[in-house]
Formats: C-alpha cells, structure tokens, sequence
C-alpha cells in the first residue's frame, strides 16, 4: 500500500519536471504546458492529503484548481496568438521590448 | 501497490518527455498521456470525481484547446537554424542558469521530504469522499466561492476573445 509520502514524492517529481520545463525551453507553447505540469502536481498533493485526513476539501480545492487552470490556459493562449501576430516567433526571446 | 509505480511511472516519463520534445504537438499528446496516469492515481486515491474531471476537462477541454493553438500557429518546430541544430534541453548559456534553479528545487524538495518528520502513515481504510459530500461541500461551505469561479470563467470568456482578435483598426 503506498504511503502518503510516496504521493508527496511523486508530486515533488512532478513539480520539478514543470519547473525545468519553465526554466530551459525557450518555446511558449511549452512553457504553458510546463504550468499545466506543475498544476497536476499540486493537485496530486491536494487529493493525498485530503485523502491522508478523510476529507472532502482537497477535491473541493482540486476543482478551483482546473477551473482557474482552464482560465489561464485561454487566457495565456489567446496571447499566445497575439505574441505570435506580432513576431512571427514563439520564442520569448524576441519579445523585449519592455526590457531596459 | 504495483498500480501506483504503474501509473506514478508514466506520469513521471510522460512528463519528462513533454519538456524534451522539440514538436509541441507531441509534448501536448504527452501530456494527455500523463493526465491519464494522473487520474488513475487519482482513483487510486479514491477520489473518482476529481478522476473524472481530470479527464473531462484537462485532457479533453484544455488540451483540445492547446492542439488548437499548436495547429493553428502552425509553428512546430523553433524558428532559428541554431535551435533547430541543438536539443532544447542541451544548450548552453541562459539554459545553466535555468537548469541550476531547477536542480536546486530538487534537491529543496528532496531535503525538506526527508526531514519531514514521522514516519509515513499508511491511509485511513473508509475514504468517505462520496460524490454527494463534495456537492454537499460545494454548494454549501464553498457556495461563494463556486460562484465566483463562474464569473472568472466570464472574465476569461471575454478577455481571450478581445486578445485573440484581430485589430480591425490598424487594418484599415
């Protein structure tokens, strides 16, 4: 039987993968994606807990998450789109023009 | 048991397949996969309604709407001859700085899970998270903010459309 550790731990995982993803790729695209990685490693530990203390909460706070998530990826999509109009680029290097 | 390192397996390879890709459309395809272990996981956990919507909403709706925007821009690949020539996570330069901060956020994780204190207790036999109680929850203790949820999905309603739209007065 797993432990709640092993969830944790999993979940650390997880969040980590999405970190790098944010950190290294140079693509818009998956940059979003990488969120959306980070996100279901939260929720992961949100159900285990929620699970660990025999309540309902974690779910409850589990569906905030994936609404907000469905929010920001049309949100960040849409400006995606807008980016991409301009430059003709996904690379976030090429939009600079609020650097100093 | 086996079923958790199944699953926790495929999460972790799938995820790490999504930020090695250089197509986009094959880490969003990735990631559907991953999501799919994720809900096992999450029924695992005995929570069949956030399994369900998991699949619902993530990997049917968003990533629907990422495969969209993937085709749409029709931009697979990174645009300059050096990043087609070097794999996205084997380059020099800005990427050590990113690749430091993300090993350091390992070894954070790892250091704060191992002084985490007592050891692991196995979970509670009777999970009581019936479909009912979480409507129950829902529309009860979390009514206000169920409902401000529906009006920042009207916000981001609105504010894609605005975003994505063409100019029509810089066109003429």
């Amino acid at each position: 039987m797993p432990t709640l550790t092993d969830y944790l731990v999993l979940s650390a995982l997880l969040f980590s993968i999405g970190a790098t993803g944010v950190f290294v790729r140079r693509n818009l695209i998956t940059i979003l994606l990488s969120i959306e990685i980070m996100l279901n490693a939260v929720n992961l530990t949100f159900v285990a807990f929620g699970r660990a203390l025999g309540e309902v909460d974690g779910q409850i706070i589990v569906f905030f998450v994936i609404t907000v998530a469905a929010a920001e990826a049309a949100v960040g999509l849409a400006i995606v789109i807008a980016l991409f109009r301009h430059r003709e680029s996904l690379n976030p290097d090429s939009f600079t023009m609020l650097k100093w | 048991m086996t079923l958790f390192y199944v699953f926790a397996g495929v999460a972790v390879v799938t995820s790490l397949l999504v930020i090695a890709q250089r197509n986009p459309i094959y880490s969003v395809l990735l990631l559907v996969a991953s999501f799919g272990a994720l809900s096992g996981l999450y029924v695992l956990l005995d929570a069949p309604f956030v399994a369900a919507i998991q699949i619902i909403i993530y990997a049917g709706a968003i990533m629907v709407l990422f495969l969209f925007v993937v085709m749409l821009l029709n931009a697979p690949h990174e645009d300059t001859e050096y990043d087609e020539r070097t794999h996205p996570l084997a380059r020099p330069g800005p990427t050590r700085a990113g690749s430091l901060l993300a090993v350091a956020l390992v070894v954070e994780l790892v250091w704060a899970l191992t002084r985490a204190g007592e050891a692991p207790s196995p979970f509670p036999e009777a999970g009581l998270s019936s479909i009912a109680a979480i409507g129950r929850a829902l529309f009860t203790e979390y009514a206000f903010p169920f409902e401000v949820t529906s009006i920042l999905i009207l916000v981001a309603m609105v504010g894609a459309v605005v975003l994505a739209r063409r100019d029509e007065r810089a066109r003429k």
